[in-house]
């Protein structure tokens, strides 16, 4: 039976989604899998704009941490109810992201990850400084998340709803990138001149799936401040930036189970490195080097070539 | 009318410091096309270095020196561990392997040194001398004479020695240099030595006044980067009159406006010039051939 690619990702992320609990033993270890899950959805949307559209975003880490607060202000200052509150992030991340992008995204060349950049850090700085508003840098309560009355909490429950969120958002990049929209993007990566003589926007073209980037990351933020319950400035950090942009590099740009892989593994190695607690920056930084020296091409295309031809296809 | 003058003191401190990072992003970036996210490190290495020796009684000057060499070492060692072998990687890739190495290089100067601020003495005591009924730090004297020196042997070496045609050879065109026999591999290395010098002199420089610890070297980093942006990636002059517009806004930012936001400016500056001027102050036009 031939598996056509998309479909492939889609399979083997739903048997691991489906068997981790029954292999993972404790809450802590669920929670680790649920904080996988959340990244992941930030680095698939990021991978749709830096595998696709070949730009980067040095400050997706704010788009992130707009989410995260939505949910956790939101219903302090206005009343709103917790998942309105996240649509007003999505919603207001989105527009940014639209604002800066449309004159940026004009220009050739790597303009976008200079502008994400300060954008990024202006958004860390806002939360870190407005202390009467978010708590400044020891962050801020988010309220329990109440659908219909029922009150969401529990490890495992968090797991099932962020990996069947994670689920949709793979379902929907792998569909864009099919999509007219995924074609266009993928012919102006290779050449912009030739993608503009064939009559694809270019500039909108990208802005469009920067916009869907942002919006992903909110998404996650939101996700992340509904289930720790707490935000802290920490969310929209430059460090928070490179580390999704090192997961979709180290998984493979322009792979969206590369994204999640990467995702995992920067997740999850921070945690098993507690233990050499003052070496954690020291080897995430080793890990990065080498991993771009060795495995330019990132995890999963790297592996996906060295199985026989036929098996991907 | 004093207060302004005081700010203005403070700004071109604060900017001269910003034009050495920038300055040093600019002798790489020229040379390899890297935008070095590491260059911060070399300030801090410059700072903390300094710091310890001192602190085990070696005396300023020798310590001093030895932090130029610890800085000048690691940005070899960067190049000839990191950059080099990722060779034709794209621009994204090797951006990723520098802010990795700034990563590393903070983490293990996090084991060696500590995280506590840290400062040493002022080359020419703590006495702020009365200029026009503003006051300035002996110290700011020496951070703008230093780093005006280091702008005109810098400037010295590029136009009046061998070596230095061919650093600016191989920024016009490499293969072009390495035709007329300029060996490309050598001076790539030289730029990330001399920028290693030059942001540990940076830190050896400000550390009396601004205090040092494992951890400036990212926004400082940001803030040269931004600097360079400013005057128009590529071009040292743009470099330099980028770090001293730079320090002068923040200073006149965070004194009239809010000093929270002082750290805002440099991230305000990036996004309007990219909106308005996106080639820089003094940058070239990018044209380019299809």
């Amino acid at each position: 039976m031939r598996v056509s690619p998309r479909s492939a990702t889609l399979l083997l992320f739903l048997a691991v989604f489906a068997a981790l609990p029954f292999l993972l033993a404790s809450s802590f270890h669920l929670r680790v899998a649920t904080l996988v899950w959340i990244q992941a959805l930030a680095a698939v949307g990021l991978n749709l704009l830096m595998g696709l559209a070949g730009q980067v975003s040095l400050g997706h880490a704010g788009f992130f941490g707009i989410g995260a607060y939505a949910v956790a202000l939101g219903p302090r200052h206005l009343g709103l109810d917790p998942l309105l509150s996240a649509l007003a992030g999505l919603i207001l991340s989105g527009l940014l992201a639209l604002l800066v992008g449309r004159p940026i995204l004009r220009l050739r060349g790597h303009y976008l990850a200079v502008a994400t950049l300060g954008l990024g850090i202006l958004v860390w700085l806002v939360l870190n400084s407005e202390v009467a508003l978010t708590g400044g840098p020891d962050g801020t309560q988010v309220p329990r998340l109440v659908l219909f009355g029922w009150r969401v909490a529990g490890a495992e429950t968090w797991y099932w709803i962020t990996g069947a969120v994670l689920l949709v958002g793979v379902w929907l990049a792998l569909n864009l990138e099919d999509s007219p929209l995924g074609r266009a993007l993928r012919a102006l990566h290779d050449s912009e001149v030739a993608a503009r003589v064939i009559g694809i926007d270019v500039a909108r073209t990208k802005l469009v799936v920067f916009v869907i980037a942002a919006i992903y990351a909110a998404l996650a933020g939101s996700l992340l401040g509904l289930f720790n319950r707490f935000v802290t400035p920490q969310v929209a950090d430059f460090l928070h930036s490179i580390e999704l942009v090192t997961m979709v590099v180290i998984g493979g740009m322009g792979s969206t189970l590369g994204a999640i892989v990467g995702a995992a593994i920067l997740t999850v190695l921070p945690q098993a490195l507690t233990v050499f607690h003052d070496y954690e920056h020291a080897v995430l930084g080793f890990m990065i080097i080498l991993f771009m020296i060795f495995l330019r091409q990132g995890i999963v295309p790297g592996l996906a070539a060295l199985l026989p031809r036929r098996a991907v296809a | 009318m004093d207060q302004l003058l005081q700010f203005v003191f403070s700004g071109l401190t604060v900017g001269a410091v910003y034009a050495l990072v920038a300055l040093g992003f600019t002798l790489i970036y020229n040379a390899s096309d890297v935008i070095n996210f590491a260059q911060g490190e070399f300030v801090m290495l410059g700072g903390m270095v300094t710091v310890f020796a001192h602190a085990a009684g070696v005396p300023l000057p020798l310590a001093a020196l030895l932090a130029v060499a610890v800085a000048v070492a690691t940005g070899l060692a960067l190049h000839r561990l990191a950059i080099e072998p990722a060779r034709g990687a794209n621009a994204v890739t090797l951006i990723i392997i520098t802010i990795g190495a700034s990563i590393l290089i903070r983490g293990l100067a996090q084991i060696v040194f500590d995280k506590q601020f840290h400062r040493f003495p002022s080359f020419s005591g703590e006495d702020p001398i009365s200029v026009l009924g503003a006051s300035i730090l002996p110290q700011s004297l020496w951070v703008l004479g230093g780093a005006a020196v280091i702008v005109a042997a810098l400037w010295l070496f590029m136009e009046r020695t061998l070596l230095g045609k061919a650093v600016r050879a191989t920024a016009a065109n490499r293969l072009a240099a390495r035709l007329v026999g300029i060996d490309t591999a050598l001076v790539l290395a030289l730029a990330f030595g001399v920028s290693g010098a030059i942001g540990a002199l940076a830190g050896i420089l400000v550390t009396p006044i601004t205090l040092t610890s494992v951890t400036v070297g990212t926004l400082l980093a940001l803030k040269g980067f931004a600097a360079a942006m400013l005057g128009g990636i590529g071009n040292p002059v743009g470099a330099v009159a980028g770090g001293l517009v730079l320090g002068l806004l923040e200073a006149l930012a965070a004194g009239f406006i809010s000093s929270t936001y002082k750290d805002a400016v440099a991230f305000v500056v990036i996004i309007t010039v990219l909106f308005v001027l996106p080639q820089g102050l003094l940058g070239k036009r990018a044209v380019e051939r299809v």
